[in-house]
């Protein structure tokens, strides 16, 4: 087999002339976005890996660079309930957490989405206990999935700062009208120093505008109830409804995505390809093992495997019909998940491409890889392990039904 | 209480904000009394006890004076006979057809 | 400004009748009496309970001001973004400066229980609101479950009355005290029953230069198993026996605002509702004494806050134990 595929440069259009190279990790790329942003109101919890975000915001209020109520809650549920009151009073509101203060909002993040209220939360992934553990893995995001909120994940810091800027637009946008979460992922991103291209305060206000609600608690002569109780004549309705908003927000993100390439240079997608115009073995991933997994598809391609790799940017609502396009013409697909879902018939991510693809005629093969949980160390020979192990599913054309544990210690093995 | 619209899904108010304020008054929770308030109005001295302390807001004033109490919403808990200063509400057994 | 009953008829209360809280609920009583006390704009934050349940629920609302409803444990968490997001939108030009009152309504196991962070730290934030906890002892929109504002003895679903065990084993929370030691400007027991009090109080509370708190006294007649017509009487006998007595504490300073003296034993209390029957069937005469001595103990505590001596206590209340 030969390559026949171009490799792409890392960036397909120039930034603007106007953007200015930060180095900053991605928790202060978050907070620099927040500073542009500057939302009426910021409430937060520390956490780690997210209190990076808070604490820098935090001195961007106390030096007065922003007019935000920064409210120093007692609590994540508290974080998510203040804003829940702040975005119903008409102000645009913002949260951070990771792993286990997610898991204290839950009752909140249906609420958030059942209310129809665009608060952003920027969630720094983190494993979820127990056992107790402060590192990366995508444990807490794949258990918001079904709370109704669109969710963006980016590979870098630089992402963090885009769909930090992104997220607000499309929860606020009239169609849409519910909670965006911006995935960051722990450590991995939040803490890794790099180059972020930042945009002009001006240029940033301008994309971002300002929250209009149509009604609000503050809002002159305003007589709204807000979280009404709902019962059996119309709380279905309500949660089609809703359901509705939430797969009406794909082409806004498409939408949003597009406009925010116009202004910074770079043209982010709902999904990621890598070389995958010819591909027949591809890698399923999201967040920030992107890098590694593309080292490993350029790998596998110098040993003649025509090997792509495909990263979820937009992991909720899921794009489906996108995915399935992407993924027609590979043969094997394996699916790398930072999580496992403990007792599915499938890890998440492989259970949302697997669905992607079953309407599909040909169905390919796919298997299913769990890696990097708790902030186990990613490799690049984990992700050269799992393109030999497709390669032999290519060639077998049997595909064993458990995943491979990248990186697991198992009986008398060292991991690679 | 109040039964379903006919509207689809498409058209209820987003979030299940109620934008119809105060509109439980469609609600004629006089159904569920047995017993009925009936004032005395020689002997009321206006000086609208039972409309403070009334669950049901139903005491109808105009201009400082009692006026009526109303029966669509009265519930029949007796709060107001039983505070009464001058004892001019008597409750009275209600008979429905 | 006096307060006078027929002035305040000339006012919308803001709360129309058809909710569907139970006849001769003390809710609806307190919540009007609230709504019209208030000189500003209000913005009303509830937490889940009767209240809520009752007055809104899909397509209807028997509020005529703004409010919000997320959940049971943090209406005071709702107020503090409601009044961050006033003081930004203000901040920034995005809205017009009116004066407004944020007030919070949530009932004992909203505030005693399950929202006590969730109060905590709005209060300790410094969060300018009003937070009125309407107290009926238990959780009642459940189905009557105790909770850590029921008294000592009383029976409730998930502290029946056995053969083994009369009731709810514990006394009570102290949360007027507990909310007072945050160190607020303004913080006060009022009972339904006395509307000039709860008024006058409600007035003090939207005035005061941060948070604020009332708990207001709110009998059940369905979960304290007295008849509807007698609310405001169970009411009136709890300040009587000095089980609850009316107080403020203004910037860290008690006062009494009702009567200087117990008028009455518990037992007269007791003897009003079904929840303490068993009690009264002389089953458990030694808990109606702890009763009686937590009352004694608290009313004593009190007064000597107030700047009062201790009280001559001219009879026993309660016949004598066998020691």
């Amino acid at each position: 087999m030969v390559d026949t595929q171009e490799r792409p440069a890392s960036g397909d259009m120039a930034a603007p002339a106007t953007s200015t190279a930060i180095a900053v990790n991605g928790g202060e790329a978050v907070a620099y976005a927040l500073r542009q942003i500057e939302p009426e109101v910021v409430a937060a919890y520390p956490i780690t890996p997210q209190t990076l975000i808070i604490e820098k915001f935090a001195e961007y209020c106390a030096d007065g660079l922003v007019r935000t109520e920064y409210i120093n809650v007692e609590s994540e549920h508290a974080a998510l309930s203040a804003c829940v009151g702040a975005s119903a009073a008409g102000a645009r509101a913002i949260t951070a957490t990771a792993g286990p203060g997610l898991a204290l909002m839950f009752e909140m993040l249906g609420v958030a989405s059942g209310m129809r209220l665009p608060i952003v939360m920027h969630l720094c992934t983190r494993a979820l206990s127990a056992p107790l553990n402060i590192l990366g893995d995508h444990s807490d995001a794949m258990a918001m999935r079904e709370t109704g909120w669109v969710m963006l994940s980016g590979s870098s810091p630089q992402e963090a700062y885009d769909l930090a800027l992104v997220a607000q637009t499309i929860a606020e946008h009239p169609d849409v009208m519910l909670p965006c979460a911006n995935l960051v992922d722990g450590f991995m991103v939040t803490h890794a120093v790099e180059r972020v291209d930042v945009l002009p305060d001006d240029v940033v206000r301008e994309f971002v505008g300002e929250y209009e609600p149509e009604t609000s608690l503050l809002a002159e002569g305003s007589t709204a109830t807000y979280g009404a109780l709902d019962f059996r004549d119309y709380y279905f309705e309500h949660r089609r409804q809703q359901e509705a908003a939430l797969y009406r927000s794909q082409p806004v993100v498409e939408e949003a995505l597009k406009r925010f390439g116009e202004i910074s240079g770079r043209s982010h997608k709902i999904i990621e390809p890598y070389m995958m115009d010819d591909a027949e073995v591809v890698l399923v991933l999201m967040g920030s093992a992107e890098g590694q997994v593309h080292a490993a598809v350029d790998a596998a391609r110098d040993a003649g495997l025509k090997a792509g790799a495909l990263r979820i940017r937009l992991l909720r609502p899921f794009p489906t019909e996108a995915v399935a396009e992407a993924l027609s013409g590979a043969r094997v697909i394996g699916v790398l998940d930072r999580a496992i879902g403990f007792g599915s018939v499938d890890n998440p991510l492989l259970s949302d491409v697997k669905s992607a693809l079953w309407d599909q005629s040909a169905r390919p093969l796919t298997k299913g890889f769990v890696y990097g949980l708790g902030g186990r160390v990613v490799t690049l020979g984990q992700f050269n392990q799992a393109f030999d192990e497709l390669r032999t599913v290519l060639e077998t054309g049997e595909t064993p039904g458990d995943p491979t544990y990248l990186g697991l210690r198992e009986d008398g093995e060292v991991p690679a | 209480m109040t039964q379903p619209g006919t509207e689809s899904w498409r058209d209820v108010p987003a979030g299940g904000t109620v934008l119809l304020p105060g509109s439980t008054e469609r609600n004629l929770t006089g159904s569920w009394r047995t017993k009925l308030p009936v004032i005395d109005f020689d002997a009321c001295t206006h000086c609208m006890i039972c409309w403070v302390m009334c669950p049901d807001s139903c005491f109808k004033t105009a201009e400082g004076t009692l006026q009526s109490v109303d029966l669509d919403h009265c519930k029949g808990c007796g709060i107001c006979a039983t505070e009464c200063p001058v004892k001019c509400i008597e409750m009275v057994p209600e008979e429905r057809d | 400004m006096t307060l006078k009953l027929r002035d305040l008829t000339l006012l919308d209360d803001g709360f129309e009748s058809g909710h569907g809280l139970c006849a001769g609920c003390s809710e609806s009583v307190i919540v009007r009496q609230v709504l019209l006390a208030l000189a500003n704009e209000p913005v009303v934050a509830l937490a889940t309970g009767c209240l809520e349940v009752s007055s809104t629920r899909f397509p209807d609302t028997a509020w005529k001001v703004p409010l919000i409803h997320s959940a049971f444990e943090n209406a005071a968490t709702s107020a503090s973004g409601i009044e961050a997001a006033y003081k930004a939108l203000i901040r920034k030009g995005r809205m017009a400066d009116r004066p407004m009152t944020f007030v919070v309504f949530g009932g004992d196991g909203a505030t005693y229980d399950i929202g006590f962070q969730w109060l905590s730290g709005a209060l300790e934030r410094g969060h300018k609101f009003m937070y009125i906890c309407l107290n009926n002892e238990g959780y009642m929109n459940t189905g009557i479950q105790r909770s850590g504002a029921t008294m000592l003895g009383a029976w409730t679903t998930t502290t029946p009355a056995g053969d083994l065990v009369p009731g709810k084993p514990q006394w009570r929370k102290d949360m007027t005290g507990i909310v007072a030691a945050h160190g607020i400007p303004y913080v006060a027991q009022a009972a339904v029953h006395h509307w000039k009090d709860l008024m006058t109080k409600v007035r003090k509370a939207e005035a005061a230069e941060g948070p604020s708190f009332l708990n207001v006294f709110a009998p059940c007649d369905r979960g304290w198993r007295y008849e509807p017509e007698d609310t405001m009487a169970v009411s009136r006998l709890a300040v009587e026996t000095a089980l609850w007595p009316l107080y403020e504490i203004v910037d860290g300073e008690y006062k009494l605002n009702g009567p200087r003296h117990k008028s009455k034993p518990i037992t007269d209390y007791l003897a009003s509702q079904g929840r303490f029957r068993h009690l009264m069937r002389d089953r458990e005469p030694g808990v109606i004494e702890d009763i009686q001595a937590n009352v004694d103990r608290e009313w004593a505590r009190l007064r000597a806050r107030c700047g009062l001596e201790p009280e001559v206590v001219k009879e026993a209340p309660v016949a004598a134990s066998a020691d």
